[in-house]
């Protein structure tokens, strides 16, 4: 790892000197265990800021939306793929970025610096899918079954699927981390805080609280990359993940889709083809 | 005050004989931490717990709060008519609450409990609890109470202060209502004030975090308003309301109505300056339109605004809930620091 931060200072150095990009967006050294806290660095006095290792769980693509400067972003496999995503979406140009891949070994948890976060785990695309220049050479990809977790909960009756979501988001407390570290999020204004109509209430009821979590989950389906950022912002240790992992089976099983690995292809939900399958259509 | 020793093997049973007269709530294991909870008959509050995750601020304080409620079918003779929803103000007793949160309470009852306005749902449930605090022996790495006011034995806010001596609890009472709560419990044994001197001592060395705030309220508003320092103490902030909702000082609520059919509800639920809707108008326009204002806003309300107007130190009481749960670790006693070692642009 500290071969990762040395390559990302010399690069970022590199960058910020030649003038071609204004500020690099990366990680600093937390303050408490096993966190790093997401940075903007705009000197080269400030370089020795930037560091990498496996406590870097936020997607830094959240920090592109709508940016109007040329900037470098330091990307794991998923945060390319978010990256991808907000260049489709019209957040940001691909002109903007100097894309620095980081190859990446899987994030750890926060709670247990020895155990890798869940998506982590089942990670298919480790390297970037995007780049403008690596950091280190392309680890390996392993190839693992990533839905072993919706299947069980697809196995289960009506009653213990109920039961098992009520406690799922018992804990919630509306905070909003998942949503706000979550790079697709980025409604000018959430449904959850519209009020003209007001689409569900904004207080502790089991049932609003989990209408936002239904609702969020469908905007994201066809165009989660299963970063995990939702998951490890998640001040309750809830595994919202199994929400947005179903929907991207959905996606992958129907069409064959995996999101953002490429900057031209829509998702799914956002287009049209003539042979999509459409056997729910009566 | 009295001071009085209870013996471990009787404590349970002191605790559970309370339960006619008073609902207890403490500590219990919730998931991966511990949280305060109504405990059921005779179960024990588990003081094997260093802070609970959530702060006790929701038992005077609940996250969403029924207030009024009406009907607006006009068949019925009292249509629109708002009327006060009947709860539960009977007494109860919070029982391992740690000094920091129970001076958090004392300083959130300065804004709901003032000469111009008194908040009645919060007043009456405050009035029936009763404080039982638990001395911190054991602080954690990332508590800084003894540089805010506070400290691992205070006593501000509590009825009681209790503390582990070997076989025994050391209970202080502080106040008649902590009197009458030993007094009902059956404990009445003398005790030794001294144990909270030692106990006092050695906590405190344990406390190894800390802030400086000597310099805030010397600072021109404005001259930390518009410092520099934001946009970089503010970059990685999502604007949640992980660190509001955490902290048991912050006290901000909204008030909505939510109506089904023709029954309605008029409910307050905790709100956040981080959230953008906080301060948005009706016109759309928002005065707080970027999460730099947002995020200045949460740390000049903490370190700036309140220490001016109320002159009582600073709305933190070092908890550091808000530092360990805050998912892009945005860390108060940093943003504290930077703002009490600011230098201010000499006046041109
Ligand atoms: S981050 Fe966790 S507690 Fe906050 S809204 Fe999401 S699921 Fe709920
Ligand atoms: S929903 Fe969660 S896992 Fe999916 S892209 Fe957003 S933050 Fe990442
Ligand atoms: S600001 Fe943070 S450390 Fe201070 S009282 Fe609130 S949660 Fe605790
Ligand atoms: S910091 Fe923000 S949420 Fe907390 S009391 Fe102040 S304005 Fe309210
Ligand atoms: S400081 Fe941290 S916890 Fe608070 S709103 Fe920002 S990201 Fe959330």
């Amino acid at each position: 790892m500290e071969a990762y931060t040395e390559k990302i200072r010399e690069i970022s150095e590199r960058l910020l000197k030649d003038g071609t990009v204004e500020a690099v967006i990366g990680y600093r050294k937390g303050s408490v265990e096993n966190s790093n806290e997401p940075c903007i660095v705009r000197s080269s006095e400030k370089i020795n800021d930037l560091v990498w290792d496996s406590n870097c769980r936020i997607n830094l693509a959240n920090y592109l939306t709508n940016r109007k400067d040329k900037v470098a972003i330091i990307a794991k496999g998923c945060d390319s793929r978010n990256i991808n995503t907000q260049i489709i979406e019209n957040k940001i140009k691909r002109d903007q970025l100097f894309i620095i891949g980081v190859p990446c070994s899987g994030m750890t948890k926060k709670e247990d610096s020895s155990d890798l976060q869940e998506n982590c785990k089942v990670c298919h695309h480790k390297n970037p899918v995007v780049y403008d220049e690596l950091v280190a050479a392309e680890v390996e990809e392993t190839k693992v079954d990533r839905y072993e977790d919706v299947k069980k909960i697809e196995a289960m009756g009506v009653e213990e699927k109920w039961e098992f979501f009520k406690d799922l988001l018992e804990p919630c407390t509306r905070c909003y981390a998942c949503k706000n570290a979550c790079p697709l999020c980025y409604c000018p204004t959430c449904f959850v805080d519209e009020s003209k109509p007001q689409w569900v209430g904004k207080g502790m009821d089991p049932i609003d609280v989990r209408t936002y979590h239904f609702l969020r989950a469908y905007h994201c389906a066809g165009r989660c990359t299963d970063c995990g950022a939702c998951e490890s912002a998640c001040p309750q240790g809830i595994n919202m993940r199994h929400f947005t992992k179903k929907l991207e089976k959905e996606c992958f099983d129907q069409f064959a889709w995996e999101a953002g690995l490429n900057s031209e292809e829509r998702p799914p939900l956002d287009t049209f083809k003539l042979d999509d399958p459409q056997t729910f259509i009566k | 005050m009295k001071v009085i020793k209870i013996d471990k093997a009787k404590w349970a049973s002191g605790v559970s004989s309370l339960q006619g007269t008073y609902k207890i709530i403490g500590p219990a294991v919730d998931g991966d931490a511990h949280n305060f909870k109504e405990l059921a008959k005779g179960e024990e509050p588990d003081f094997n717990f260093l802070n609970t995750k959530l702060s006790p601020k929701s038992i005077v304080f609940p996250q969403s709060e029924k207030m009024l409620e009406y009907s607006v079918d006009e068949n019925k003779e009292d249509h629109h008519i708002m009327k006060e929803v009947k709860k539960d103000y009977s007494p109860r007793a919070v029982v391992g609450i740690r000094p920091c949160d129970a001076k958090a309470i004392n300083l959130v009852k300065m804004n709901f409990d003032t000469d111009d306005y008194k908040d009645p749902y919060w007043l009456k449930l405050y009035e029936a609890t009763t404080f039982v605090g638990l001395a911190c022996d054991k602080p954690c790495d990332s508590c800084f109470c003894t540089s805010t006011g506070c400290g691992p034995y205070n006593e501000e806010g509590l009825d009681i202060l209790l503390k582990e001596d070997g076989a025994s609890y050391v209970a202080k009472a502080l106040t008649e209502k902590g009197e009458t709560l030993l007094g009902a419990a059956g404990f009445s044994d003398a005790g030794d004030e001294a144990a909270f001197e030692a106990g006092k001592k050695d906590a405190e060395a344990k406390i190894t975090s800390s802030v400086q705030t000597d310099k805030l309220k010397d600072f021109s508003t404005l001259d930390l308003y518009n410092a520099d320092f934001w946009e970089d103490l503010s970059f990685a902030c999502l604007n949640c309301g992980t660190c509001t909702f955490a902290c048991p000082t912050c006290w901000c609520f909204d008030i909505q109505d939510e109506v089904k059919g023709k029954d309605g509800v008029r409910v307050r639920n905790w709100d956040s300056c981080m959230f953008p809707l906080f301060t948005m108008h009706t016109t759309g326009h928002n005065p707080r339109g970027t999460k730099e204002h947002r995020v200045r806003q949460r740390f000049m309300h903490k370190l700036k605004y309140f220490v001016d107007k109320y002159e009582k130190g600073i709305m933190c009481v070092g908890c550091g809930r808000c530092v360990n749960q805050c998912p892009v670790n945005i860390d108060i006693r940093k943003v504290c620091d930077v703002m009490n070692n600011h230098v201010p642009e000499p006046v041109k």
